[in-house]
């Protein structure tokens, strides 16, 4: 097949804690809501009230801005709070939801019928239009851009990633009509990536297999290898189970944001997949499925890219997955640099985890285990950074700002995600990920 | 252990802000980080770190540099035998150089060290690893017969000036090492060349007593090949302390005067392995210093007017501090290249300015020290022309 791409660099971390194709009971939620936090360059508008009802699929929060971004409610139900922190910024709009949940009827439509701005005022209303982010700046979608292309990415690499091929399961339709409907939206090509042999197999679309660790499955790596971003290009950007949630919004008419999360990680004593619905509280999904209470993280998301969370706090807007991990705050490890040390996992050959082989399971606590230091070591971030791009570089720009390095180093084509294994393999400690979300914003701000 | 960390914990207010002993917050830190990997969590981005910090990395390189190090104590004190014409057996001879050589390591971290807690006090910063590793290079390349005080004051010269005054480590331009090198050779050129600095006559602590023998020589084999008459170009034959020919097995072995930590290319290479195999040096710079190195003393093979010119291949490597420059000086993350096609260029040229200075400049016999602070410069450079290419490929992707 001609579309195959091989990625070289990276990194597979084989942790312990994968999640088994199997359902698991959980999800039944006391509370949803929906945290303005998880969308990147947006400013939320609420638009309702505490004790006003609303139904699946109400408007709750619009973008400041560009009041057509919409945010709608996942169930049907009462509005009990908008809570508020510092400078009255909006932390959370959240509905307590009623036994049956009531839809508002956005009527089923045939996706192949439909003109380019049709499919857009569908997605708005729906609340659908977060899920698409673009590159550059790795935020929210301005909905008057026409994109490129449109690039999906149809699995998961990050460590413990959820099996999108189990998540599609019985979705295939409404998968494909989300794509469908992606495609009216750009006049360039929909590329969806999959791994060989993958039961990700849509028509309509350019399918493009990935071969290669993790960060293959991100969509910025898969971008960089099919058609790098230009300056003053935009590309779409929407997670696979996103596209499902999309699709089912043609098919059936309603904003059903139903979607499976996997529950990962070696704090977790039993693992798989929960039927849940978006913004409903990481206490529903977690439950009392931990290993112990104490000394653990829990993370929406992957480790790489997650955010911390507690029980009470709400599963992330584009999250599949949580992974729960020990905090590690309770370790006291003597002389750790200079011992052997067995049992801790290192890309570097200066521990011992190279001698385990590549089938050993790691336990991985959430400690820096460093102080934070220069750049001192070179190539570190290269070995896995599958880009075109000098990740040290460009790094440096975003450090001192430096519009045109960053600009010329290929700051465009980058997400911070892409930086999570370089931020994991760093001696210097430093927050890469945060250097590159900062640098981005800065940007915006300055472009627009 | 569990007593410790709560008697840390019952000290450590005393050191914070505020504190009775607040000034020497960096030290107590310093302390607390080397008895215990900081358990502090992250607190955004990702949520698991790699298990390797700064001080892993820097101890592997000591480690690294110990099989050098333990085998110029052994050289010091075999070299002093060879001079007043004893043969105390293995371990007498081993502790001869450890006692001479100890002091200067003592210095060295004294100095360095004093000033990094100083600085890192004033910064109120955490106290950096990068000095630990300088520290044990300094004393292993200068001759043994080098006063404390110099030493003392190279240290502090190039801790402060050198690194410090850029930000301390990871923003040097220089290798501080090679700083207290150059230092020292043009502060003191007296004391730090000639034919009696590299081999101690003396006795150090009562030990090795003995008067030197006849015919003694403390010339290194480099300073030899340096002042030999031209005529002796194709019989020329570097000799050791008593005369006796040496052989290219003597050099790679290490059994020859030179400074303390540089001669023996065996130790130096298990070192290289180390750091290799820990993928903390990398092997494009080493291999290029060598294969730079090499082809250029086929050049001058090939035009061969004076002895320093017909100087083999393989023997430029063995001799003086080429291998050991190449190995632990050239590789410094820091101050060489960062970028991968970079490294090829580096490495090359180092290794290539090394032998150009040993053939062509009568003044200085040794040219290492001299080629790796020069393309020390010129790394910034080559990076940027790397780092450019990549730009110019994006910007004519752009345009199409």
């Amino acid at each position: 097949m001609a579309n195959v791409i091989k990625i070289k660099k990276g990194l597979d971390i084989n942790l312990k804690g994968k999640a088994s194709d199997v359902l698991l009971n959980g999800g039944n939620s006391d509370t949803y809501a929906i945290v303005p936090d998880y969308y990147n360059g947006i400013i939320p508008k609420v638009v309702v009230k505490p004790g006003e009802n609303v139904k699946a699929g109400s408007v709750l929060m619009t973008d400041k801005n560009r009041p057509e971004i919409k945010f709608v409610s996942p169930v049907s139900g009462e509005v009990v709070a908008v809570n508020r922190g510092e400078k009255r910024k909006v932390l959370s709009v959240v509905v307590k939801p009623e036994a049956k949940i009531d839809y508002v009827d956005f009527g089923k439509k045939n996706v192949s019928s439909m003109k380019r701005e049709e499919v857009k005022e569908s997605l708005q209303e729906a609340g659908m239009w977060p899920f698409i982010k673009q590159r550059p700046y790795d935020i929210v979608a301005q909905p008057g851009d026409t994109p490129r292309d449109i690039f999906v990415s149809g699995f998961y690499s990050t460590p413990l990633a959820p099996n999108f091929d189990f998540m599609l399961k019985g979705q295939e339709a409404d998968f494909q009509t989300g794509l469908d409907a992606l495609a009216k939206l750009t006049d360039g090509k929909v590329y969806v990536g999959v791994r060989p042999g993958s039961a990700v197999q849509p028509k309509n679309v350019e399918v493009v297999t990935v071969e290669g660790p993790h960060p293959a499955g991100n969509p910025g790596v898969q971008i960089n290898h099919i058609s790098p971003i230009n300056k003053g290009e935009t590309v779409w950007v929407v997670n696979p189970a996103d596209v499902i949630i999309m699709g089912r919004l043609f098919n059936k008419g309603i904003a059903d944001f139903t979607r499976l999360v996997a529950m990962t990680g070696s704090e977790m004593s039993e693992r798989g997949y929960i039927k849940a619905i978006a913004g409903c509280s990481i206490g529903s999904l977690v439950g009392n499925k931990t290993i112990n209470d104490d000394h653990i993280r829990i993370i929406s998301g992957n480790v790489l890219t997650g955010t911390k969370v507690l029980k009470d706090d709400y599963l992330g807007a584009y999250d599949v997955q949580i992974t729960v991990i020990p905090e590690g705050d309770n370790i006291n490890d003597l002389f750790g640099w200079a011992l052997p040390g067995f049992g801790k996992f290192s890309v570097s050959h200066s521990f011992p985890a190279w001698f385990m082989g590549k089938k050993k399971e790691w336990t991985m606590d959430a400690r820096i285990k460093g102080g934070k230091r220069a750049m001192i070591m070179s190539n570190e971030y290269d070995k896995v950074f599958p880009m075109n791009i000098y990740p040290e570089y460009l790094l440096k720009a975003i450090i001192t700002f430096d519009i045109d390095k960053m600009e010329n180093l290929g700051i465009y084509e980058v997400a911070p995600e892409d930086f999570a294994l370089c931020e994991f393999v760093d001696t210097s400690k430093l927050e890469i990920q945060k250097i590159v979300r900062n640098g981005l914003n800065l940007l915006y701000k300055e472009m627009n | 252990m569990k007593a410790l960390r709560n008697w840390l914990d019952k000290i450590k207010p005393n050191f914070v802000e505020g504190g009775k002993l607040a000034m020497f917050e960096s030290v107590f830190d310093g302390v607390e980080t080397f008895l215990f990997v900081p358990n502090k969590t992250s607190k955004s981005g990702v949520h698991i770190h790699d298990y390797i910090d700064s001080k892993r990395t820097m101890t592997m390189v000591i480690i690294a540099l110990l099989p050098a190090l333990l085998f110029g104590m052994y050289n010091v004190g075999y070299q002093h035998n060879l001079a007043v014409g004893i043969h105390p057996g293995f371990w007498l001879t081993f502790i001869y150089g450890f006692l001479a050589v100890l002091p200067k390591i003592i210095v060295s971290y004294v100095v360095g060290l004093g000033i990094e807690f100083a600085v890192a006090q004033v910064k109120k910063e955490e106290i950096q690893e990068g000095f630990l590793v300088s520290g044990i290079l300094i004393p292993m390349i200068v001759p043994i017969d080098t006063p404390l005080w110099m030493i003392a004051v190279a240290t502090a010269f190039a801790v402060i000036f050198a690194k410090e005054v850029f930000g301390g480590t990871g923003f040097n331009i220089f290798n501080v090492a090679l700083v207290t090198r150059a230092f020292l050779f043009f502060a003191y050129p007296a004391a730090m060349s000639g034919d009696q600095v590299f081999v101690r006559t003396a006795p150090v602590l009562g030990l090795g007593e003995g008067h030197v023998v006849d015919g003694f020589s403390g010339a290194t084999p480099l300073g030899q090949i340096a002042i030999a008459p031209k005529e002796l170009i194709d019989s020329f034959q570097a000799v050791d302390v008593i005369g006796h020919p040496i052989t290219s097995w003597d050099m790679f072995l290490g059994l020859i005067p030179g400074s303390i930590g540089e001669t023996s290319v065996l130790c130096i290479l298990i070192g290289a392995f180390i750091l290799l195999f820990t993928k903390i040096a990398s092997w494009k710079t080493m291999l290029s210093v060598f294969v730079g190195g090499a082809i250029m003393s086929l050049i001058f093979n090939a035009i061969g007017t004076t002895v320093s010119m017909g100087v083999s291949p393989l023997d430029q490597i063995f001799l003086g501090g080429f291998a050991f420059g190449a190995v632990f000086m050239a590789t410094d993350p820091v101050t060489s290249a960062r970028t991968e096609t970079g490294k090829y260029i580096y490495g090359f040229l180092v290794g290539a300015l090394a032998i150009i200075i040993r053939a062509l400049n009568p003044g200085y016999p040794e040219g290492m020290m001299l080629a790796i602070l020069l393309m020390n410069v010129f790394a910034p450079l080559i990076d940027y022309y790397v780092v450019e290419s990549n730009i110019n490929r994006r910007l004519r992707r752009a345009i199409k």
